[in-house]
């Protein structure tokens, strides 16, 4: 186990590598001058210097590489050209909002999609198999932006239920803050019950037909209990692994999400830079949501050794 | 391969000599109704974005002030947008933008992670590691938040978004390419090619790539339905199709501000893109379950 761990850490190395190297070379498909895109609206020829200077723009590129791999690893993801300030502050500060909605969208998730799958393998072939797989196909292909703006006309214009748009944040007053989630975390949330559903089906249809199961059933156990205890427990560990590589579906569901339903997170952060042409913070959300999801999938496979003692010699 | 899976092999290539693998996924694709739905969708659409000049009942981007907002009518059948033109032809000259882009892109993401991955499983080596990990990379960026980035660097317009999204969808490709060329090198008759001395891109190109081609089409098949969502999103974004020419997402993105007093605005161009997304993944679906070799009828 600490050998896959090691050979796990050291693959990470050149991955997060390439990271850097992409997010860097965003910057080079800038058309014409960059630091004339970058000023934006901007022609001081102060700002042009100041920008120059700070992506050391008259350097050769691996060197402008160098000194900005530096600043990344000591904290420093830039400046916001637009908000004049560190584009690490900026991300940190959105993070607890999309956090608080990705987990929302978790719970939906795993409640309606793991459901979903249960009932439908059990019950193979049937009306709810069939019902099951219907709300599958309708969560992958429901853009979430349409799902948001009907939901917003139906519970936020129609019926007047809930905000439509905004966010109060959960130490502020928990009760606002769930009105002001609860609609983009149904949306989020959505797409990837779809998904989980499928996987759920799979991996239960599969336990389901292996000995101990049988053996379970023959020792004359209730059907629940067989089901429940015996072949959830043991379907639901790939489910598990495969749902953390869905967590990049759910950062980018996040995005227009969060641009309907006006929540200040990420995704809002992202698409107001990309508005602005503030680069530096479009560079930043990018890295910063491929090592987070790096690091969470390498958390997934640790947990995934920890619960699979075959796995564990 | 041993002499008795040999002759099991002549005894099916004699019942099924007639019947070449296309047809025979054909045959198993019709039978499966999802399948069908999305293929005749998608020749809906198709004919929709082809035929949009001679079927559109209005000019897509001809405004007039005295059809503003306008609720669905006997003139008007889908209502009319903020500046009051025909909703019922922007969707319709709509699905040009979107087919086009799901289309372009996937070609686009096929054309450049094939040949990646025809290398990377073919000649392994330090090619292959160092490809996987710039696979890595690129997958673990957020689909549609590197979509954005790329988009917002290049610069707002639907061809750049095409780009965006294409090179968004290679790592899939290069990866998958990648896969079953591992698995169908070792055969044997891939080994027999070699044998007589053929060059190696021939090999890849004539022996190899003709027989991972199921899996390839069936993701392509799920990829276009991501790319046209992708798309939607961009446009939503103001990163794609540029105003005034129609396409779904950008409507969309008008519609929310008058959702009130305007809700038809939001419903028809959301359900075109819904319909087409479901269109793609039906037919995905189908072909993943009529290419499987698995299934033997």
């Amino acid at each position: 186990m600490v050998n896959f761990l090691a050979r796990r850490l050291l693959q990470l190395i050149p991955t997060l590598f390439f990271v850097s190297v992409i997010v860097f070379g965003l910057q080079q498909l800038l058309p014409g001058d960059p630091a004339l895109v970058m000023a934006g609206e901007e022609r001081d020829p102060e700002v042009l210097e100041q920008i120059r200077r700070q992506y050391r723009l008259d350097q050769p590129i691996p060197i402008q590489y160098a000194y900005w791999l530096k600043g990344v690893l000591s904290g420093d993801l830039g400046e916001s050209m637009r908000l004049k300030a560190p584009v690490a502050a900026l991300v940190l500060e959105k993070l607890p909002v999309t956090a608080q909605l990705a987990l929302m969208a978790i719970v939906v998730a795993l409640v309606v999609g793991v459901g979903a799958g249960i009932v439908s393998a059990v019950k193979r072939d049937t009306a709810w198999d069939y019902g099951a797989n219907l709300f599958a196909l309708w969560g992958i292909s429901m853009p979430n932006f349409w799902l948001g703006i009907l939901m917003i006309f139906l519970f936020s214009v129609h019926l007047g239920w809930l905000p439509a748009s905004g966010y109060v944040s959960l130490r502020e007053d928990w009760r606002a803050s769930l009105a002001t989630t609860i609609m983009p975390a149904f949306v989020l949330g959505n797409a990837l019950a779809g998904v989980l559903m499928r996987h759920t089906r799979g991996a239960m249809l599969q336990v389901l037909t292996s000995d101990y199961v049988r053996t379970a059933r023959a020792k004359g156990l209730l059907e629940r209990v067989v089901i429940l205890k015996h072949a959830m427990r043991n379907a639901l560990t790939p489910v598990i692994t495969l749902g953390a590589l869905e967590l990049g579906t759910l950062l980018s569901g996040a995005v227009l999400t969060e641009q309907i339903f006006t929540i200040p997170g990420f995704g809002k952060l992202i698409v107001d830079a990309v508005f602005n042409r503030d680069y530096a913070v479009v560079q930043g959300v990018v890295l910063v949501t491929a090592t987070a999801y790096i690091v969470l999938n390498l958390l997934a496979d640790v947990a995934y050794l920890l619960v699979n003692p075959r796995l564990r010699d | 391969m041993t002499s008795q899976s040999a002759i099991a092999g002549a005894a099916v290539a004699t019942i099924d000599s007639r019947e070449t693998p296309a047809r025979r996924a054909w045959r198993r694709l019709r039978r499966r109704k999802g399948a069908m739905v999305g293929l005749a969708i998608v020749a809906t659409l198709i004919a929709m974005a082809v035929l949009a000049p001679w079927i559109a009942p209005y000019d897509p981007i001809k405004q007039s002030w005295l059809l503003v907002r306008k609720a669905p009518s006997l003139a008007h059948w889908l209502g009319t947008d903020e500046v009051g033109r025909d909703i019922l032809s922007r969707v319709i000259w709509g699905a040009r933008a979107s087919l086009s882009a799901g289309l372009v892109s996937v070609g686009i993401a096929l054309g450049i992670g094939v040949p990646l991955g025809l290398v990377a499983g073919y000649l392994g080596g330090w090619v292959d590691a160092v490809l996987g990990r710039v696979v890595d990379a690129m997958l673990a960026m957020p689909f549609l938040i590197l979509a954005i980035a790329l988009a917002a660097f290049l610069g707002p317009s639907l061809g750049n978004a095409m780009i965006a999204i294409g090179v968004t969808a290679t790592p899939v490709f290069i990866r998958l390419t990648r896969g079953q060329v591992m698995q169908v090198k070792v055969e044997d008759y891939v080994e027999a090619a070699r044998a007589v001395g053929n060059p190696r891109w021939r090999i890849a190109a004539r022996h190899i790539l003709p027989n991972i081609l199921p899996p390839l089409m069936v993701q392509a098949t799920l990829a276009i339905a991501g790319a046209i969502i992708a798309e939607a999103s961009l446009s939503f974004l103001g990163l794609g199709q540029q105003p005034p020419a129609p396409s779904w997402g950008s409507m969309l993105n008008s519609a929310q501000r008058f959702l009130g007093n305007a809700p038809w605005m939001a419903i028809w161009p959301g359900l075109a893109i819904f319909v087409a997304v479901l269109s793609f993944n039906l037919l995905g679906d189908g072909l993943r379950d009529a290419l499987d070799p698995k299934e033997t009828r």
